[in-house]
C-alpha cells in the first residue's frame, strides 16, 4: 500500500523519539511490518530513505522484522500460525479463525547516539 | 501513484479548496541509488536484517538481541565494528503503531457517526468496478428515503462528485493527488465541510484501488467491497487484505455474465477463504438487477445506527 506515507509516519515516530531523548542521530531504526499486512517491505525501505533525508535519521540502518501471521483457530481454539488469509488451520483444518497478530505497523526501538 | 515504488504522496485537496492544488511531497527516487554495499541477513525467526555501507557512515550493527552468526565474510572497506564501543549510543524502546495518528482519526470519525446515528459505508474497488454507477443509481432509487451524502475519493477531477450532485444529494471530492486511498483525517475534514445530518446515510467512495485503502481505517461502520464480473474471479487470492477487511463483498456488472467465462460460485468461495463471515449480494447497477438485496443491506445498517443512537443517548 501507501509506502512512502507510511516511511513519513515511521520517520516522524522516530524523530519525535529520539529528539525527545535528546539523540543527535539515529543509528538503527528497528520496525515490524507483519506478514498478513498490506505492506511491502521492499518498497518501506527504499522509501524510507527519501523521508528520512535531511532529519535525524537520515542514513539510520533500517531492521525490518516480519512478526508470522498468528490467529486464534474457532474450532479449536488454539493459537496458530497461520501463513495467510487464505490459509486454513494447520491443526484442525478449520477455515474460521481470528488473526490476533502479524498484521502489526509498528516501530519497535531505535539506537541513538 | 508513484510508478517505482507504488506509494504516493500527502495532502489531499478538498474541493474548491484551490490554494495550490494537491500537495508536492517532495518524493525523489534518485536515479544514482549509489549505495556502496548493501546486504541482507535472515535470522532463524524470520527477522530480516538489511545493511548498507556507504562511505560516510559505516556504522555496522546487530540489535543486541539478535545474536545470529554472521558468515558473511566479504570486504568491507573501512569497517569498523564501532557497536557501543565508545558507550555513546543508546537503545529506545518504542513500540508505536505507524498508522497511530491515522486509527485516532478513525476513532474520532467512529464516535462522531455513533453519536449522530449515521451508517457510514466506505465503498472499496478497483477503478472501473461501478462504486459511481452504482451510488448514482440507489441515491436516484432511494431519494427521498432518508437524508444521504457521499465524500467521493479520487485522485484528480470532480467528476464523480458532479456525477452525484446530478441527484440533488448533498457530495463532496477529496482529492488525493497521487495519494491512492483516504485517510482517516481525509474524512473528517470532508465531513467538516459536507455537514452531518443526523441519522443519515453517509457513502465514502474511496480512491479505485484494491489494495492501498484496505489499510486506512476511516471509522465507517461498514465496509464493502465491489468487485465487477469483468475482473476475474481470483481477486480474493491476489488482493486478501481487501477482502478480510470487507463486510459485504457487492458483485456487479450480473448483466455481463452470459458473455463471460466468470464463475460467480469461484469468486464466492475464494472470498469465503479470506473472511467465511463475508456477506455477499449480486447486482447490476445498470440494469438493477439484484438491488433490492443492497437497499434492504442499506435499510439494515442505518436502522441499526438510529437504534445505537437512541439507545446511547438515555
Ligand atoms: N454493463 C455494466 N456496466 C456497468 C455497470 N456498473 C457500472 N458500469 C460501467 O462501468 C464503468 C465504470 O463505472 P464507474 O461507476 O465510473 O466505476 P468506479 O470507478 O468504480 O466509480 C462505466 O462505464 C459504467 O457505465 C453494470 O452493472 N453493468
Ligand atoms: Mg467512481
Ligand atoms: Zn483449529
Amino acid at each position: 500500500m501507501h509506502e512512502l506515507a507510511l516511511s513519513q509516519g515511521i520517520v516522524e515516530v522516530v524523530c519525535t523519539r529520539a529528539a525527545a531523548d535528546g539523540a543527535r542521530r539515529v543509528r538503527r531504526v528497528c520496525i515490524a511490518i507483519g506478514a498478513l499486512s498490506p505492506v511491502e517491505p521492499n518498497a518501506i525501505e527504499f522509501c524510507f530513505d527519501a523521508a528520512s533525508r535531511g532529519t535525524l535519521a537520515e542514513g539510520a540502518v533500517l531492521e525490518i522484522r516480519r512478526p508470522p501471521g498468528r490467529a486464534r483457530c474457532r474450532s479449536c481454539d488454539r493459537v496458530v500460525t497461520i501463513a495467510g488469509y487464505d490459509r486454513p488451520c494447520p491443526l484442525c483444518g478449520e477455515g474460521r479463525w481470528v488473526l490476533v497478530g502479524g498484521d502489526e505497523l509498528q516501530v519497535l526501538e531505535l539506537e541513538v547516539e | 501513484m508513484c510508478g517505482v515504488c507504488g506509494c504516493g504522496g500527502a495532502g489531499a485537496g478538498l474541493e474548491d479548496d484551490r490554494t495550490g492544488g494537491p500537495a508536492r511531497h517532495g518524493h525523489g527516487h534518485e536515479q544514482e541509488h549509489g549505495h556502496e554495499h548493501e546486504h541482507e541477513h535472515v535470522g532463524a525467526d524470520g527477522t530480516v536484517l538489511r545493511h548498507r555501507h556507504d562511505l560516510h557512515h559505516h556504522a555496522h550493527h546487530h540489535p543486541s538481541d539478535h545474536d545470529h552468526p554472521h558468515p558473511h565474510a566479504h570486504p568491507h572497506p573501512g569497517h569498523r565494528p564501532d557497536r557501543d564501543e565508545d558507550g555513546t549510543t543508546r537503545l529506545l524502546r518504542v513500540e508505536q503503531d505507524i498508522l497511530a495518528k491515522n486509527n485516532a482519526g478513525a476513532a474520532a470519525n467512529r464516535e462522531l457517526f455513533a453519536a449522530a446515528g449515521v451508517f457510514a459505508v466506505n465503498l472499496m474497488s478497483s477503478p472501473g468496478a461501478g462504486k459511481t454507477t452504482l451510488l448514482v443509481r440507489t441515491l436516484t432509487d432511494l431519494k427521498g428515503r432518508f437524508p444521504a451524502a457521499v465524500i467521493e475519493g479520487d485522485q484528480q477531477t470532480s467528476v464523480d462528485a458532479d456525477r452525484i450532485r446530478a441527484t440533488g444529494t448533498p457530495a463532496l471530492q477529496v482529492n488525493t493527488g497521487t495519494g491512492c486511498h483516504l485517510d482517516a483525517l481525509m474524512v473528517t475534514r470532508a465531513v467538516g465541510r459536507l455537514g452531518l445530518a443526523a441519522e443519515s446515510l453517509l457513502f465514502i467512495e474511496n480512491v479505485g484501488n484494491l489494495v492501498c485503502p484496505a489499510g486506512f481505517d476511516l471509522g465507517e461502520t461498514r465496509r464493502v467491497v465491489v468487485l465487477s464480473t469483468t475482473e476475474g474471479e481470483d481477486k480474493p487470492l491476489k488482493y486478501p487484505n481487501m477482502f478480510a477487511v470487507a463486510d459485504l463483498l457487492v458483485i456487479n456488472k450480473t448483466d455481463l455474465l452470459p458473455h463471460l467465462t466468470f464463475d460467480v460460485g469461484r469468486l464466492v468461495d475464494y472470498a469465503r477463504r479470506i473472511r467465511p463471515d463475508l456477506e455477499v449480494i449480486q447486482v447490476s447497477a445498470t440494469t438493477g438487477d439484484g438491488l433490492g438485496h443492497w437497499y434492504q443491506w442499506l435499510e439494515t445498517g442505518l436502522a441499526a445506527a438510529r437504534r445505537h443512537r437512541e439507545t446511547d443517548c438515555r
